[in-house]
């Protein structure tokens, strides 16, 4: 079980919510309960391979997933994972 | 329309003129009223594309979990995205609009040898880019 907070972009997919609390051991079950229950969001979060997309961050608490544990990493109730845009452009 | 007070206009542009000759970035907090989205705080990032910082950003993904922290602390939200176009003008590229996303601002700033000079809005309507009006407020 972990709270989820989700991007401004993605609040389509959760009916508006901020923040929802899902299910899971471990953050790739907590965010595959959380495309199960939102439709279309996984889309968003996964790649064809079941890779986190490019263009999203993950963070569980203070930390970037592809840093430490990736989708692998355990969650408790008191975890936070935050989905983020990945930001960029240029001219 | 983007609603922006003239200090944090000003935080904005002396950020994107530090980051000259490279792309400056940072993310707007606020609220959001219907189009209208107006700033009350900004955090200021880092550009991790060091290959190609003078024409191309990527934010700082901290910066990100940072803008998000105060923002749910204050009970605002991320607006959008600044970053500044080095001696080009303020249009959206292709490539930012490839790269953007629904339901933010994305302020682009031209900073002119190192000073700024012109700035437009824009904000993604389907997948194209359109332009916002930009208020600064003088506070």
């Amino acid at each position: 079980m972990a709270k989820v907070r989700i991007p401004t972009p993605l609040r389509t997919y959760t009916q508006g919510s901020d923040e929802v609390v899902v299910a899971g051991a471990t953050v790739g079950e907590v965010l595959t309960n959380l495309s199960q229950r939102y439709d279309g969001i996984g889309q968003r979060l996964f790649d064809k391979s079941g890779a986190v997309h490019r263009f999203i961050n993950i963070f569980l608490n203070k930390s970037d997933i592809r840093r430490e544990g990736g989708l692998a990493a355990s969650v408790g109730d008191d975890d936070v994972i935050s989905i983020f845009p990945a930001i960029a452009g240029g001219r | 329309m983007l609603r922006v007070q003239n200090e944090l206009f000003a935080q904005m542009t002396r950020w994107l003129e530090r980051a000259y000759p490279g792309e400056g970035c940072g993310l707007m907090l606020g609220t959001t009223d219907g189009e209208t989205r107006t700033v009350a705080a900004i955090v200021e990032a880092a550009n991790l594309n060091t290959e190609r910082a003078a024409d191309r950003f990527e934010l700082d993904p901290a910066a990100f979990l940072e803008a998000d922290e105060i923002a749910r602390a204050e009970g605002i939200d991320v607006i959008g995205i600044f970053h500044s176009h080095p001696d080009c003008p303020p249009q959206a590229s292709q490539f930012d609009q490839e790269r953007a996303w629904a339901g933010y601002s994305y302020l682009i700033v031209s900073v002119v040898e190192g000073a700024s000079a012109t700035h437009q809005s824009w904000v993604l309507d389907g997948e194209r880019f359109i332009e916002e009006p930009v208020e600064v407020v003088h506070g």
